[in-house]
């Protein structure tokens, strides 16, 4: 079973690369960007076949290492 | 005074630091490897080297503060053993709850390294003692991730408790937008868990420790720790 994991960052913390990323694709022509704010997509492989047990479990890994919840927020889709 | 440094894969300040320890404390520091599981029981401080542990995959630190040494290493200091973080140090510390806070991208998206200036705002600890309060020291910076974060409450709390140690300021002590380098919540370079007995700060005191390397601004940390713990 597959775990696929967002990771972005919350409202009102600062991104300045993702700010960097906006500046660039506004310097190829990209006209009307408003905002760009960059995250991370982890794939996890599991033996699990469980879809709840399997959601539950990638949770508290996010919780306990891939993301740092004072400042980051994540979804997990399994399947 | 016992000191032991943790030497994770990929920290490289860790024997800068043990010299300056050494130097003013009369004795080499224990090294212990992120694997070990155990400190030494009659232990009086622990140091988390700077360096880039883990790559800094993932995030700065994060690896790092869940190697074996730090579960002994969060238990001892949960229970009042001083602890120093410095540089990635500070951010192991953060990742492992044991400091508030986060070190995020630096706001230019630049690495820096050099010489800044910072202000001695919490001068009565352990770590601090032998700066006057307000007091203008110069110490080196070597980071990419120093960009201190924290959200309202937690700031609240920090200033309630004045647990800010450090803060980057002009030659005169001014706390300015300029005298940022990293974009700091504040101008915030170090911070003192609610205890006072856990330090993390960016710059690094270890590199301006002997006149031999142009300054000695670092020294009066190590001193007053030795005196303290000694």
């Amino acid at each position: 079973m597959k775990a696929r994991i967002h990771i972005t960052l919350k409202n009102g913390v600062l991104d300045p690369q993702g700010k960097a990323v906006a500046h660039a694709l506004e310097s190829l022509g990209y006209a009307g960007i408003n905002d760009v704010r960059q995250g991370k997509y982890i794939e996890i492989d599991l033996a699990k076949n469980d879809a709840d047990t399997t959601r539950e479990t990638v949770e508290r890994m996010c919780r306990d290492l891939l993301a740092n919840t004072v400042i980051e927020n994540f979804t997990v889709e399994v399947g | 005074m016992k000191a032991a440094v943790i030497v994770f894969p990929g920290s490289n300040c860790d024997r800068d630091v043990a010299v300056a320890l050494e130097q003013s404390n009369g004795r080499k520091p224990v090294m212990l490897w992120h694997r070990d599981t155990a400190l030494p029981p009659d232990l009086d401080i622990v140091v988390v080297p700077g360096g880039f542990s883990h790559g800094d995959y993932l995030r700065s630190g994060a690896m790092a503060a869940h190697a074996p040494i730090m579960r002994a290493v969060k238990a001892r200091a949960l229970a009042g053993l001083p602890v120093l973080g410095i540089c990635n140090g500070f951010q192991i510390l953060t990742e492992a709850g044991l400091l508030p806070g986060v070190l995020m991208r630096n706001e230019g998206l630049r690495f820096l390294c050099r010489d800044v200036f910072l202000r001695v705002d919490g001068a009565d600890s352990l770590f601090t003692e032998h700066y006057v309060q307000g007091a203008v020291i110069r110490l080196p910076i070597a980071h990419h991730d120093g960009n201190y974060f924290i959200d309202d409450a937690g700031y609240k709390a920090l200033c309630d408790n004045e647990q800010v140690a450090f803060r980057y300021c002009t030659s005169e002590g001014e706390t300015t937008p300029n005298a940022n380098p990293n974009g700091s919540h504040d101008n915030i370079a170090g911070v003192f868990s609610r205890d006072r007995r856990i330090l993390g700060l960016m710059p690094h005191p270890e590199r301006l420790a002997d006149s031999r390397l142009g300054g000695t601004d670092g020294r009066p940390l190590f001193e007053a720790l030795v005196e303290a713990l000694s």
